[in-house]
């Protein structure tokens, strides 16, 4: 369950940014901007290979002592940060894995609305709905 | 109670109250909860509504029958006209409005009673006549109250007199008119009078739930049914309701007609609010032509999104129609999902709220593909599925979605997809046999490792790997009974071990964990008897093979001395496999022959084992204990194979007869096979052990040929030959064990360290 979840464009423009609202919410947007230097030292690093062969999934960027950050970036270089809690530790690669898939794939639908003008900020209930299903619940 | 008399009109209304009180279908209803909140909400004053809880025998009774509610609902309407209470006016008031209930929270009652069947009535009305107020069941809702009414075009409209909203609809008309039939009647009292007159020429219409709607279906025909146009027609709709005037007819006749035929038809007792009649989804489709010819095509999302934007909703709720309706979310709506998303927008027109989820009634008739665009659940209202005439016209537009659902389901498919563990052989010490046979046998070329036999007995690690990769090729027809697996594994594996070749330092390991080694060509694990001649041949062949192998495991664990040099007993097996094929004269042999055939050539060499059992004794004592463990493991492909079998099952003691070894071997062929593989992925290590066995299995295979001559001697021989391979099994059970724990560990090991890595890693860049 992640405590934060963000959409970010190809610009570094957060499209969609959602914390839980317990805790600061300032600290998550910091530490999701923090976390796009390491996205893009991580997709430019593969320099060699193309898009077509980078994989999707980041993983790990960033860990600190409260938290851990993944990272997930499409081919149009959108980015998805989720940002979970450290102390949960059940939380496996798989299941991030998972967690951006479905992120991708909501987004994706999103997208595919003509009503939506990429680059504005994502308001798509169904988009919510997901979102909401991965965060921590809010006790 | 007095009589009373109501008009149509009224006695709808009335019902439609009198149901949503009666929640519990008791026909009649306490004179507290529902009953006094809905009075209540008629904002009078309580001093008046005791005094017609009074009145209406209510007080009398001790609860609101059927009569009396309808009374205390005239007696209310009487109230809010000013007029006195008095009983006999009930019957005197003409044009008495029907009673205005302020919704506020009513209006949330109400709705839920709306979503139940039988209040359809009241609120129904709703989307055609767009007076929200009447959508609350009729309740003339004091526009603020109504937290759904669509606040603009209301406000203004009940004020403006009926009459004048036809001019100002052609206006609005342009590419479909949305009429907001009926609502206003309820919604002045300051305009009752004007209202009712109109009202009432409605009233031949049918009955429907809503004594309002039906009043107004008639008149409110010319009204547009749908205005995309601007919101101030829209505004201007329950004005028109009233209005039977004669423009509004001609501009909108067909939607109207529709619209309001369609709403009595909704309002009648549908259950489902949200269900398209006919005339609205023709229209629809007239609509869904101007923008696509094809029925059966598609409109992109384009073209969609001009066409709804006409409707002048937000672009929010257009993009939540949007999301509702774009059922295989291809960004393009087949004429289902635009009729759908055509009526969702009639009804947010109208001021219906957005359901959360498409109703059923508007889904498209796709068969239940779709599950990865996630099949909107039902709306709550009671919906019936689409109706047959939504079933048809779906079947062809859906056609492409399903399509379209297509490619979804297969790329979530292939997320989800687990490649096929297929074991594969991975051992090179599978080349190594395939190799010593090829060097053996040379010219059996229906031994399954024959492919290899045109490649020289390289060690690099390509080599063992391209030999392994093509052996399971060709081991498939080996009679592994796992081969199935293992030869739809062969590419996977292939890469696999291309990969490994990439990268691992050291190849068997890396085969190792690349996969399960699949049944390898169990040159030796074939047959336990036959192998033993073959070990020698094997064995000798091993040294050379192993040798070079042996530096390649360099970081290999120290494996205990005690393995046996599996892999040698294994390729000096294979080659007894086919030696015993080829001269096999024992008659279990022969029987073996041709089944082990497939598997290993060593395999059927029963008489290879029984040489060799015969030579045990005497080997036994030279050999050390890894020897003594090589030379079993050579000894039998068979036996290796029963040896695993019995590691695996523990069945050492089962093969108390030759022949059930032979047979048993035989019958889990892939299993020992497997077995054998990751054995010898574990005795890789040990193939520096090989060298030294291999004496000693040369030495035990050389004793092998004797064996067949025995077996015609007597049956003692045959029992010592099956005691000894017994014990070959027991030892060779043992070695495998060890093998395998050696190998578990160094696979721990592995994974601990890329553990480490990836923990390490992440703070590579800071």
């Amino acid at each position: 369950m992640a405590v934060c979840i963000a959409v970010i464009a190809k610009e570094n423009c957060p499209l969609y940014i959602r914390s839980v609202p317990t805790q600061g919410e300032l600290k998550f947007h910091y530490t999701v901007h923090t976390s796009l230097d390491v996205v893009e030292e991580k997709i430019s690093g593969v320099g060699k290979a193309l898009a077509d062969q980078r994989e999707l999934y980041l993983g790990l960027l960033y860990p600190t002592e409260d938290y851990k950050v993944y990272g997930y970036v499409t081919n149009s270089k959108v980015k998805f940060v989720i940002v979970v809690d450290s102390s949960n530790t059940s939380l496996r690669d798989n299941e991030i894995r998972s967690m951006f898939r479905k992120l991708h794939n909501s987004f994706t639908d999103v997208m595919c609305n003509p009503f939506y003008n990429p680059g504005d900020p994502i308001q798509s209930k169904a988009f919510d709905s997901i979102v909401s299903t991965m965060m921590v619940q809010a006790c | 109670m007095e009589s009373l008399t109501l008009s149509d009109v009224e006695q709808k209304y009335y019902s439609e109250l009198f149901l949503s009180c009666d929640v519990d279908n008791a026909k009649k209803v306490a004179s507290n909860g529902k009953v006094l909140d809905l009075f209540r909400a008629a904002q009078l004053s309580n001093e008046v509504v005791h005094q017609i809880t009074e009145l209406c025998g209510a007080t009398r009774l001790g609860h609101f029958g059927r009569s009396q509610f309808y009374i205390a609902l005239k007696l209310i309407a009487l109230a809010q006209s000013g007029l006195p209470l008095r009983v006999e006016s009930l019957n005197t008031v003409r044009d008495l409005p029907l009673p205005r209930f302020v919704m506020g929270k009513n209006e949330q009652e109400m709705r839920h009673m709306f979503a139940d069947p039988e209040n359809q009535g009241p609120y129904l009305p709703r989307p055609p006549g767009r007076v929200q107020a009447k959508k609350v069941s009729a309740h003339e809702t004091i526009q603020p109250c109504v937290p759904t009414v669509d606040p603009q075009p209301d406000t203004t409209s009940p004020v403006v007199s009926p009459h004048q909203s036809p001019p100002t609809s052609p206006h609005a008309w342009r590419k479909h008119k949305r009429q907001a039939s009926g609502g206003n009647v309820d919604r002045q009292p300051s305009v009752p009078g004007v209202v009712w007159p109109p009202f009432r020429e409605a009233q031949p219409g049918p009955v429907t739930g809503d004594g309002m709607w039906s009043a107004h279906s008639p008149p409110p025909v010319q009204e547009s049914w749908v205005s995309f146009t601007d919101t101030p027609p829209s505004s201007t709709l329950p004005m028109h309701l009233p209005s039977a005037q004669p423009e509004s007819t001609t501009v909108r006749t067909v939607p109207s007609a529709m619209t309001t035929n369609e709403i009595q038809r909704q309002i009648s007792g549908y259950d489902d609010p949200w269900k398209i009649t006919d005339e609205q989804r023709q229209y629809y489709i007239n609509q869904f032509k101007t923008i696509q010819t094809d029925l059966t095509g598609l409109i992109p999302g384009s073209a969609a999104k001009e066409f709804f934007t006409k409707s002048k909703l937000p672009i929010l709720e257009l993009s939540h129609i949007w999301e509702l309706s774009d059922f295989d979310k291809d960004g393009a709506l087949t004429l289902d999902e635009f009729c759908a998303a055509f009526h969702l927008v009639v009804a947010r027109k109208n001021g219906y709220d957005l359901p959360e989820k498409l109703p059923e009634s508007l889904m498209p008739k796709l068969i239940d593909l779709d599950d990865s665009a996630g099949v909107p659940e039902p709306a709550p209202e009671v919906g019936f599925s689409a109706s047959p005439v939504e079933v048809t016209p779906n079947k062809s537009p859906s056609m492409p979605s399903l399509n379209q659902n297509w490619p979804e389901l297969n790329q979530s498919n292939e997320d989800t997809a687990i490649v096929h563990p297929v074991p594969i052989r991975m051992t090179p010490s599978k080349i190594h046999m395939q190799e010593m046979e090829l060097k053996r046998t040379g010219s059996d070329h229906t031994h399954p490792t024959s492919p290899l036999m045109a490649k020289p007995p390289e060690l690099s690690d390509e080599t063992k790997l391209a030999a392994t990769i093509t052996f399971p090729g060709t081991t498939v027809g080996d009679g592994y009974s796992s081969s199935d697996s293992f030869t739809s594994d062969q590419e996977p594996i292939s890469s696999a071990v291309n990969r490994q070749r990439s990268h691992s330092g050291t190849s068997p390991e890396g085969l190792k964990v690349v996969a399960p080694p699949p049944p390898p060509p169990r040159p030796n694990a074939s047959h336990s008897r036959s192998s033993s001649l073959d070990m020698n041949r094997n064995f000798a062949a091993v040294p050379a093979v192993t040798s070079p192998s042996g530096p390649q495991q360099p970081g290999v664990v120290a494996f205990p001395p005690a393995v046996p040099p599996r892999p040698l007993p294994t390729q000096t097996s294979v080659p007894h496999g086919h030696r015993s094929v080829e001269g096999d004269g024992l008659s279990a042999h022969t029987s073996t022959s041709p089944h082990q055939m497939p598997e290993q050539p060593n395999f059927a060499d029963f008489s290879q084992f029984q040489a060799f059992a015969v030579d045990q004794p005497a080997d036994d004592g030279e050999k050390p204990s890894d020897s003594g463990q090589a030379e079993r493991c050579a000894e039998s492909t068979g036996t290796m194979r029963t040896a695993k079998n019995d590691v695996q099952a523990e069945e050492r003691n089962a093969t108390t007869v030759n022949s059930a070894k032979v047979s048993t071997p035989l019958a889990p062929p892939p299993k020992p096979v497997r077995r054998r593989l990751k054995s010898d992925d574990e005795l890789r290590p040990d193939v520096e052990d090989l060298p030294q066995k291999s004496n000693i299995i040369a030495t035990v295979l050389a004793t092998q040929p004797s064996i067949p001559r025995s077996i015609g001697k007597d049956k003692k021989a045959i029992q010592a030959s099956i005691r000894r391979n017994k014990e070959t099994n027991t030892v060779l059970a043992r070695l495998n064990s060890e093998l395998q724990q050696q190998l578990k560990d160094l696979l721990e090991e592995r994974i601990s360290l890329e553990v480490q890595l990836e923990q390490l890693r992440p703070f590579s860049h800071l």
